[in-house]
């Protein structure tokens, strides 16, 4: 389309242009406080040039929040978030779309219901899952008496338990089981004609394998949209790994560990030194990451999303 | 190679039936086209032969086995699709060798039997292609390539020129029946496009709500048509088709033209349809069976012209050379000889035969 609006377009770049700054403005505070003294930082006014303590500031902060640890932890968890994520998904949607078995609409909605029960809702009774995931079991069979019966066959009293607490199984588990990807491949799985699959069962391949030879090639651009938000959603991740992980010198993430970078005057240091550009240097590192992905993936992500070019 | 029996096959969606008992019998290594109006069951009954849809009613037997439980790859069958329905990620030697790999063969054998098929089908500069880089003519034979490594004892194809242009649809037609030629195999071919049914088919099964109209050779189908319906589905332009009752033995009337037919045994008073094949009158008062036309428009299509008129009222179509002399508009008489009307029963549409015709059929 050819248009010739000089005015609107002076208009709407500068909207843009305006939109730009709102949004980079807290980020270069974030990178200029990094890059300052205790001292520099603690002067007003801010600063709007960087200064030259970049490098000390990282290294501090690397050390105080013990970032190594922290970041593979971080790194474990939003890769096993995304690829679990995707398998789950792909193979959902699957079967919601290409087979007709009874209670599939039902199994439609009950997908689709989780939706609307984002893991800050259901938070409390998911770490009662996580703390022993045969609860539910446990009192199915305490209800319905089996486990008294058991005692009383026995004479052993019947307590399943199996924790997630403080492991990577329990980091990722919950953040996996939602419905947001199932969605994606939904409606790229239903874009895909019905000759295709007819196509491969005349070729004699099995479900499984029209699964993994045609469906999985033909759905690289949406793995990898769905890999970018699913990273950077686990990535981001605060209130959950807060909670689950008891042991946070080992299992603690990334974003956790910013939260002892911040001086708070109620914190068990007492308050402490204010050295804000300590923190602003960890913001960077944590950041970093997600970034890069968002960077490297960003071109399958963007084609991922608007449209199968098939 | 294998023969096909299709025994009263019924298939039905919930309450809907679609094909009402189809009774088929197809030769080892004939071509067989179905034809039929959108929506006759013609796909689906090909689909039924696939495997693709379940059988609701009946059974369908290649080379001797009843297949109706058996899984499409079990069935020996081969299908060329509408859309083609390559895979987009593959390469063309992907998509040809994808059966064979499915099949377990290995690498080096599958190749060799790539390129053999590729090559017979025009395709070998195009292996390392995507099916997107493609024109439709090469997709259509990627999709017949396809098809032909596996050897099957069946080829099935579902419409597979109509998303083809006019130009490349009568090539590929003809490089179709060429191959059937070469390999022999037993082949089943769904249109609704007449023509292709009339140059492709061995025999011709024409079908119409979900019924069989006729089974024939495309002579028979045009020659001799058994129902009302074939009469006026085969033919283009089709054939003049009004409503006429018996006034006598081996006479008939309609809108006050008076035919004589060699048609025997006909009651008088009893209603017909008569058929008269624009191209089967003679322009010109020779002779009996005599009527005039007033036209009104007149087409060229280059080696015919087409005269569009009414004859006593109702619309009718005479097919002329292009080279015939004189006005192009106006009141013609014409001729209709009397082998060259057909009779149907007015309820039920079938054919009624002549003397000669029926003892062929009996024959």
């Amino acid at each position: 389309m050819i248009e010739r609006t000089p005015v609107l377009n002076l208009v709407t770049h500068a909207v843009l242009f305006i939109g730009l700054a709102i949004a980079f403005v807290p980020m270069w505070l974030v990178f200029v406080a990094a890059t300052l003294s205790l001292q520099e930082i603690n002067t007003p006014p801010i600063s709007l040039l960087p200064g030259s303590h970049l490098w000390e500031n990282l290294a501090e902060a690397w050390t105080r929040a013990d970032l190594g640890v922290k970041l593979t932890n971080s790194l474990i968890m939003s890769v096993a978030v995304a690829a679990g994520k995707i398998a789950l998904a792909s193979i959902t949607a699957f079967a919601l779309v290409f087979f007709r078995f009874p209670g599939r609409m039902t199994a439609f909605w009950l997908i689709f219901i989780t939706l609307m029960l984002p893991l800050e809702v259901r938070i409390v009774p998911t770490y009662a899952v996580a703390a022993n995931v045969f609860s539910p079991y446990q009192t199915i069979l305490d209800v319905t008496g089996l486990s008294w019966l058991w005692q009383q066959l026995t004479g052993a009293e019947l307590a399943l338990e199996w924790n997630l607490l403080n492991s990577y199984t329990g980091l990722v588990l919950p953040l996996v089981a939602t419905a947001t990807g199932t969605f994606l491949y939904r409606q790229f799985f239903l874009t895909v004609p019905e000759e295709l699959m007819e196509a491969a069962k005349m070729d004699g391949a099995g479900p499984m394998r029209f699964f993994r030879e045609i469906l999985m090639p033909l759905s690289i651009t949406n793995m990898a949209a769905l890999f970018t938000i699913m990273f950077i959603y686990a990535w981001n991740q605060y209130l959950w790994p807060l909670l689950i992980t008891t042991d946070r010198t080992h299992r603690g993430t990334a974003v956790m560990a910013l939260r002892q970078l911040i001086p708070m005057s109620g914190d068990s240091t007492g308050g402490g030194v204010p050295d804000w550009n300590v923190a602003m240097a960890g913001c960077l590192i944590v950041v970093a990451p997600a970034l890069l992905v968002v960077a490297l993936m960003q071109r399958f992500f963007v084609r991922g999303l608007i449209a199968s070019d098939k | 190679m294998a023969d096909i029996d299709i025994r009263s096959v019924r298939k039905a969606y919930g309450k809907n039936q679609v094909v009402h008992g189809v009774d088929l019998s197809i030769r080892s290594g004939e071509f067989v086209v179905v034809l039929g109006p959108s929506g006759c069951g013609k796909s689906t009954l090909l689909r039924m032969i696939a495997g693709l849809e379940a059988i609701t009613a009946g059974e369908i037997a290649i080379a001797g086995d009843v297949v109706n439980n058996l899984e499409p790859r079990e069935r020996g069958c081969a299908m060329v699709f509408q859309n083609y329905a390559l895979y987009p990620h593959m390469t063309v030697a992907e998509n040809i060798g994808y059966g064979l790999k499915v099949a377990g063969l290995s690498k080096p054998e599958r190749t060799a039997r790539v390129e053999t098929v590729a090559k017979s089908l025009g395709l070998s500069e195009y292996l390392d292609r995507k099916p997107g880089q493609l024109s439709g003519g090469q997709r259509q034979r990627v999709a017949m390539g396809r098809a032909m490594i596996r050897e099957p004892k069946v080829f099935l194809f579902d419409e597979p020129l109509s998303n083809l242009d006019a130009k490349l649809r009568v090539q590929m037609r003809i490089e179709i029946r060429k191959l059937h030629n070469r390999l022999g195999t037993t082949s089943v071919f769904v249109t609704h496009d007449q023509v292709e049914a009339m140059t492709l088919a061995d025999r011709v099964v024409v079908m119409n709500g979900g019924h069989i109209e006729q089974v024939g050779t495309p002579e028979e189908i045009y020659r001799n048509p058994a129902s009302r319906f074939v009469a006026g589905f085969i033919g283009s332009p089709p054939m003049n088709l009004f409503d006429g009752r018996v006034t006598g033995p081996g006479e008939v009337q309609a809108h006050g033209i008076v035919l004589s037919v060699p048609h025997a045994g006909l009651k008088p008073g009893r209603p017909v349809t008569i058929g008269i094949r624009p191209e089967e009158v003679v322009l010109g008062a020779a002779g009996s069976n005599v009527a005039s036309i007033d036209v009104d428009f007149s087409e060229e299509l280059g080696s015919v012209r087409l005269l569009h008129g009414q004859v006593a009222g109702a619309d009718f179509v005479i097919q002329v050379p292009a080279t015939t002399a004189g006005p192009k508009i106006g009141r013609f008489s014409f001729e209709v000889p009397a082998r060259a009307v057909h009779l149907f029963d007015a309820e039920t549409g079938n054919r009624i035969g002549t003397a000669a015709s029926g003892a062929r059929a009996a024959a």
